[in-house]
């Protein structure tokens, strides 16, 4: 299925994107996280296991057990700091 | 008979433009006899962070989700607090020392429901709404770390969060 990935401030920077489409098999937010981890680089840098990372499916906060749908949209963003 | 508080103007809006206090306070009660309590807090640009000197900050959103997730803390606090209205304002963008940043105000018959409302949605805010903050400093650039305190402070209204959690 497809994934609209998209990435924001100071993970946005480590990828060097903001967005991207990805074709992946994973299950779940946590598995497709874990397949960009593989890819190395500095994406395995800014999703590495042990940083603080939030998710959100479909442009609402979820965690790592989200399950994935074609088309859907993903981001990964460090935590929040707005107010 | 009291005419109902549906603004003409949204809930939200985020936007780089400044607000008026006055202007939004006003909208916000105009023709609505029910109200008896306005609130607002208004979030302005600290000069100092973390001990250092801050001299702009850049305030980043995912925008579409921001506006979605305020606008599920409005109902949220509809819910929680006999309110007649709220309104949410977030600047992005450049920022400087002394700018405002950001604007929550509210109406309620008494005051209590208002003072409540209003600290809700800004603890809310702060650790559900997609913003990030990045400040200039003579260190250099850095994004602002999320703070413990602000999870603990969602936590008395009996809302986990772990948005600052190290993992």
């Amino acid at each position: 299925m497809r994934i609209e990935l998209r990435y924001f401030a100071s993970l946005r920077e480590a990828v060097g994107h903001a967005q991207e489409s990805v074709q992946t098999q994973a299950a779940t937010v946590g598995a497709l996280r874990d397949e960009l981890i593989a890819r190395g680089g500095a994406h395995a840098e800014a999703l590495a296991r042990g940083r603080a990372v939030r998710t959100a499916f479909n442009q609402t906060l979820c965690d790592e057990t989200q399950a994935l749908s074609d088309g859907a949209e993903v981001a990964f963003f460090p935590p929040v700091t707005g107010g | 008979m009291s005419t109902p508080a549906v603004a003409a103007s949204p809930r939200v809006v985020i936007q780089a433009a400044d607000f008026d206090l006055s202007h939004e306070v006003a909208a916000l009660r105009a023709g609505d006899r029910r109200v008896g309590a306005v609130c607002s807090f208004v979030g302005t640009v600290r000069d100092r962070n973390d001990g250092d000197a801050v001299s702009t900050l850049e305030l980043e959103h995912y925008p579409g989700m921001t506006e979605r997730a305020i606008e599920q803390m409005i109902d949220e606090a509809h819910r929680r607090f006999d309110i007649f209205a709220a309104r949410v304002i977030h600047r992005i963008g450049l920022l400087q020392p002394l700018d405002q940043i950001v604007l929550v105000v509210v109406t309620s018959a008494h005051r209590g429901e208002s003072f409540q409302a209003c600290e809700f949605l800004m603890d809310y805010l702060k650790t559900q709404a997609p913003f990030w903050k990045k400040e200039q400093t003579p260190r250099g650039a850095r994004w602002v770390d999320a703070r413990v305190s602000d999870d603990a402070a969602l936590a008395r209204w009996g809302i986990r969060s772990g948005n600052a959690a190290p993992g």
